[in-house]
């Protein structure tokens, strides 16, 4: 056994100037990671699957409490002293974050960064260090290793930047690879090399990984052995394949329920609360009227952005080129791409947050483009958006109340005050809120939460096309799927037409009708939701469909 | 419906509001409360000499010059080295004296006058000046202008500062170019070159000193504030708030303004006590408060030849009211902004 976790419980000391009290993030966690193989911890945020693993080296804040044991090869780490610790740390046991972009310092080259622990722990000169970094930049699979020693961070790619990082975990051929969401900011198909790096880099080292994900699917397809969080216990711990196949625990079952897959055809997907009450999703999916009125027509959309160069030099970067599409009343079109393809600058160009440089955006016939100003303002109330980081688009110094309010004082909706706050508590209703949401703040809700209090905001207006970009991406999978059931029902009560950008392909497949592939600011597949699943007619439309993850696949 | 309104709205619980909860999370801060007291302290003491409850005759001169404070004690007599004075009777001049038969006349004029002698006091509390004024009068009559001037100056250079900085921040391009190259411009001229300039050009008294400290002191409140909403311009709340289509000043000034305002406060304590300095540099300059007034900035003017004698009571009162204000008034500072930044909520 490398590493035996027994009944280790962390509290954070909180409160301030002397009133303390203690919250307990992990209550009583035990699993073992054996020699060789892929640990998962799962669950979602919140769960303390973090905590867990960063008590392992003590990378913990001061105010964190940590009690149990935590055997390392025959050692308590819990009860080591910090020099020890230091000398573990990236010798034995390696760290790979979430974020490759905040993980390097910006202003060090790759190869100064990688060698500073290469001299450190293994006293190797300057000269034997670069050579080994460059070795391990070719295991990690950078090109050009040579010349990427003297690169920059920004220089490199979001997956390449997680490759260097790696490849710096890998620098002293540690014994633990501590995976902290390797993958969760990365675009689907990078997320897939990535995964199969480190599964390969697992086999060849000999070494064991500790892999930490919200994503039971991804999970499925890397670990031997997943462990189930939630809430700061242990939901069930097992072999991969039983469980996948026959999972015991309720909301283990949940979590792989919930999850939008491509095969999945039902209306609404099951939530996690539902599918542990044994509640089925049963509300039937309304058909869709295929002669409904178009309300958006999008012809030849183009936008470029012109970067300086030189003195006084400019460049023309072409963020979007030539996108046509149209969007009938309660239907929605799904935009799909990498990051860079431009979907998220077409959603902006759109609203015209951001001017677009050519082509024409017909609403109801009227061009949104050349509107004056006025008339520009009566257009916004009937186009709306949602945006990506629910943490963001809220003001922090607003109440829900005033939020809320504020669109309908800008576009004079509702006579007096107290009909616009009965129309909000009415619409916080709509959205699955309760009434006392009215007078609290941002910071007092959850992700989930304050994505249907934007959506709530939109809704005041009483749009007909809402814009979604990437509205579900930062919310763990069970938030998801309820998020995404409440756009369903709006739809159908409401006949709203959304433009769904997401660069989650299941997602997408869920709420679509029809589909743009983006790449590199163009359209390069365009076709009917069903039709792109199961005939795709671009390479890159099925290297998209081929990187979701898929869960345990027995073999 | 409109007459059930009013009851759902008083039944539904609201959270407190920002101000609330920076209170509560300031009445936590120990320092913060105990500095807040002080800094209240000197406003009553403020708003005591402004209405001339306390140091009304902080001009009589009630000492001896120079008296030391009451506990060194009075001054021994110094032996001043001049002649002793006869002790005899006067010599009597009237037979030579031309003018002595105008003496009866001058003895019944001066019989009408009456000349009180001020019994002058040895020893004063905090020690009293060269005329002999109470030093401790003086030092809280200067307060009302000392602090009057920061305050005021700093208002008025946020203000400016908050204004322009906003501008350029938020609208960029030509606005942002335009503000830019003012800031170079002010920043490039030395700070007292630029005093002496709007000096000369506006005349004294204290107005003038608050107008001359607030329009060469909003450069750096400028530059953070610019900096701050280039920030917030871009974040997805001030997006939301255009897509709803909320006007460019409700964005500015009714979504950021409230999110940088921690900025601005800690800024504005900044100037308030760097301007009550430069206060002082002004008057001991000659271009500060008028010669009927006192403010610390005079009182240390006048310490510099007093300390060279030995007197040095009038430097520490200075000294000690503005070092305990200023102290204070940054300890605050700093407690509020602690209290208003939203970022540091999440340890509550």
């Amino acid at each position: 056994m490398l590493l035996s976790i027994r009944d280790l419980k962390v509290s954070f000391r909180l409160g301030e100037r002397g009133a303390v009290t203690l919250v307990p993030a992990v209550s009583g966690v035990s699993f073992d990671i054996p020699e060789h193989t892929t640990v998962a911890l799962v669950g979602e945020s919140g769960s303390g699957k973090s905590v867990t693993a960063m008590s392992i080296l003590n990378l913990l804040p001061d105010n964190a409490q940590r009690s149990g044991v935590i055997e390392y090869q025959g050692r308590d780490l819990l009860q080591a002293a910090l020099p020890e610790l230091q000398a573990l740390r990236g010798k034995e046991i390696a760290c790979v974050f979430q974020d490759p972009m905040t993980s390097l310092n910006p202003v060090f080259t790759v190869g100064a960064q990688m060698t500073e622990p290469l001299q450190r722990h293994l006293n190797l000169g300057r000269r034997a260090a670069l050579d080994r970094v460059e070795a391990l930049l070719n295991e990690v699979g950078i090109p050009e290793p040579k010349r990427r020693l003297a690169s920059y961070p920004h220089e490199l790619s979001g997956g390449q930047q997680q490759r260097v990082m790696i490849a710096m975990a890998l620098a002293c051929d540690p014994k633990l690879l501590i995976a902290d969401e390797p993958t969760t900011a990365l675009d689907v198909t990078i997320q897939r090399q990535i995964l199969e790096l480190i599964a390969r880099l697992q086999e060849r080292h000999r070494m064991s990984v500790l892999f930490i994900s919200h994503d039971l699917g991804l999970v499925g397809e890397i670990a031997d052995h997943v462990v189930v969080m939630r809430q700061g216990v242990v939901r069930e711990q097992a072999p991969v394949a039983r469980i996948f196949q026959s999972p015991h625990d309720a909301y283990t079952k949940a979590l792989l329920a919930c999850r939008p897959s491509l095969g999945y055809t039902g209306a609404r997907l099951p939530v996690i609360d539902d599918h542990i009450e044994g509640k089925v999703p049963n509300r039937q999916a309304k058909p869709k009227d295929p002669n409904a009125p178009v309300v958006l027509q999008v012809r030849s959309l183009a936008k470029s952005f012109f970067l300086r160069e030189g003195l006084f030099g400019k460049r023309e970067f072409k963020a979007v080129r030539d996108v046509n599409f149209q969007l009938r009343r309660g239907h929605t079109l799904g935009v799909v791409g990498e990051s860079g393809s431009g979907k998220t600058t077409m959603g902006l160009t759109l609203l015209r947050l951001h001017e677009p440089t050519a082509g024409e955006v017909l609403f109801d016939g009227q061009n949104l483009l050349t509107l004056s100003d006025s008339a520009r303002q009566a257009m916004r109330r009937r186009i709306q958006i949602v945006f990506q980081n629910p943490y963001a688009s809220l003001n922090p110094r607003f109440t829900i109340g005033q939020t809320l309010n504020e669109p309908m004082a800008i576009h004079g909706i509702g006579t007096t005050q107290a009909e616009r706050e009965q129309r909000a508590r009415s619409l916080l209703a709509k959205v699955g809120l309760d009434d006392s949401a009215f007078g609290k703040y941002p910071h007092e809700f959850s992700g989930g939460q304050r994505q249907r209090i934007a959506i709530a905001r939109c809704l005041t207006l009483e749009p007909e096309v809402l814009v979604l970009d990437e509205a579900v991406s930062a919310l763990d999978v069970s938030v998801q799927a309820q998020v995404l059931n409440l756009l369903k029902d709006l739809q159908d009560d409401l006949g709203l037409a959304y433009v769904f950008i997401s660069h989650d392909l299941a997602v997408v497949r869920f709420l679509s009708d029809e589909v743009l592939v983006m790449k590199d600011g163009e359209v390069v597949e365009q076709a009917d939701a069903h039709q792109i699943l199961v005939a795709p007619k671009q390479e890159y439309t099925r290297r998209l469909l081929g990187a979701i993850p898929r869960g345990y696949q027995p073999t | 419906m409109s007459a059930v309104l009013p009851i759902t709205a008083a039944q539904a619980p609201h959270s407190e509001g920002v101000w609330r909860t920076a209170w509560r999370r300031f009445r936590n801060d120990r320092v913060g409360m105990v500095s807040l007291a002080i800094v209240a302290a000197f406003l009553v003491l403020i708003a005591l000499s402004a209405t001339r409850v306390v140091a009304r005759h902080w001009q009589a001169e009630v000492g001896v010059p120079n008296a030391p404070p009451t506990f060194l004690g009075p001054r021994p007599p110094e032996d001043l080295g001049t002649i002793e004075a006869p002790k005899g009777p006067n010599v009597d001049l009237s037979d030579v004296d031309p003018l002595a038969p105008r003496y009866k006349e001058w003895a019944e004029r001066a019989a009408q006058m009456k000349t009180a002698e001020v019994q002058r006091q040895e020893t004063l509390p905090f020690g009293g000046d060269r005329l002999g004024r109470d030093v401790l009068s003086k030092a809280i009559k200067g307060t009302e202008v000392s602090v009057f001037v920061g305050v005021l100056a700093s208002v008025l250079a946020t203000t400016i500062g908050t204004l322009l900085g906003a501008a350029a921040g938020f609208f960029g391009r030509r606005i942002n170019d335009f503000l830019e190259w003012v800031y170079n411009v002010f920043t490039a001229v030395p700070d007292i070159l630029l005093i002496f300039a709007f000096a000369a050009v506006f005349g004294r008294g204290i107005g003038t000193v608050v107008l001359i400290l607030g329009l060469t002191g909003w450069s750096g409140v400028y530059r953070q504030v610019r900096a701050e909403f280039i920030k917030h311009r871009s974040r997805e709340y001030v997006r939301a708030a255009e897509a709803i289509g909320a006007s460019a000043g409700s964005r500015m000034f009714r979504h950021i303004l409230p999110n940088v305002s921690h900025v601005i406060l800690v800024r504005m304590s900044l100037l308030v006590v760097g301007f009550i300095k430069f206060e002082v540099i002004l008057s001991y300059l000659g271009l500060g408060v008028p010669v009927d007034q006192v403010s610390w900035g005079t009182m240390l003017a006048e310490a510099q030849s007093e300390l060279i004698l030995g007197y040095w009571w009038q430097l520490a009162a200075a000294t000690l009211f503005m070092a305990v204000f200023v102290t204070a008034f940054s300890l605050m500072a700093d407690a509020w902004r602690d209290a208003l930044d939203p970022k540091l909520r999440g340890a509550e």
